[in-house]
């Protein structure tokens, strides 16, 4: 799917990166509140989905090669973070549905999951 | 690329809207040098997580990468409070972060777990009242091993 048609999908507005909604392909997506779980188990190309706001957000997506960010439960990101996306280039979505229910739509429309390796207790 | 390279950056202490950056210099200059993108997000989560250990916990510090034709070696090196318990410091969930680091998404407790996942070889000199030398390598020819 491009980020056209998981913004239609989610009924998501478009904070920044409109020109690019087309040429962005997303196979995958990861969402949490943990950055580090992000940097742990997100494979580049997912997209983000989180209820944080802050830069660091966005920092943590251009380290992992993530493409693009969608903040959900309606909030919108800080000053600092929509400035570094628009530096970088990165769009970023806001979906007024909760993480669950904006997770649960794009399974249902295809979108695959990150795998999570085995891990020992 | 030439036999070594070497980076160093600054890291301020509980400045959370300049962290990352030193980071983020660190992956361009990766990229810059044609290092394969395998290994490049390894030594992201590194240098990341290494940084944010800096800003969260240390004080501040310095940041530094060496390269050379068949290994990254990531310094990260701050005069802070030190890790009076490294194993127990090593265990997922384990964390000393505060409520507002909490907040920004950090202090879960998979910092330096995701550091030791990443580096082939990771080494912590660490004293209470010292601070902490943490060098982490990744060598080039064993991204394979890693991938996925």
């Amino acid at each position: 799917m491009n980020l056209r048609q998981i913004a239609a999908c989610i009924g998501a507005e478009i904070l920044h990166g409109e020109p690019l909604l087309e040429k962005v392909e997303i196979e995958r997506a990861y969402a949490s509140d943990l950055m580090s779980d992000v940097l742990a188990f997100a494979s580049p190309g997912t997209l983000l989905l989180t209820g944080l706001t802050n830069v660091q957000i966005i920092r943590t997506a251009q380290m992992m090669d993530i493409p693009a960010v969608v903040f959900v439960r309606g909030k919108r990101p800080q000053e600092e973070a929509v400035n570094l996306a628009r530096s970088v280039g990165m769009p970023l979505l806001v979906s007024s549905k909760s993480m669950y229910e904006t997770c649960g739509l794009l399974y249902a429309a295809g979108l695959s999951p990150c795998v999570i390796p085995h891990r020992e207790a | 690329m030439d036999s070594r390279y070497e980076v160093e950056f600054p890291v301020r202490g509980d400045d959370f809207l300049a962290a990352g950056e030193a980071s983020n210099q660190i992956k361009e200059t990766l990229v810059m040098l044609g290092v394969p993108s395998a290994i490049s997000r390894r030594a992201s989560v590194i240098t990341y997580e290494a940084e944010m250990n800096l800003v969260i916990h240390a004080g501040g510090g310095i940041l530094r990468a060496i390269i050379t034709p068949e290994r990254l070696t990531i310094v990260a090196t701050d005069l802070g409070p030190g890790i009076p318990d490294l194993a127990l410091a090593m265990k997922e969930g384990f964390s000393t972060a505060s409520d507002r680091v909490r907040e920004m998404g950090f202090g879960a407790g998979m910092g330096l777990p995701n550091i030791k996942r990443n580096a082939d070889v990771l080494e912590i000199d660490t004293e209470v009242g010292r601070g902490t030398t943490l060098t982490a390598t990744v060598f080039f020819g064993r991204q394979d091993a890693r991938e996925g």
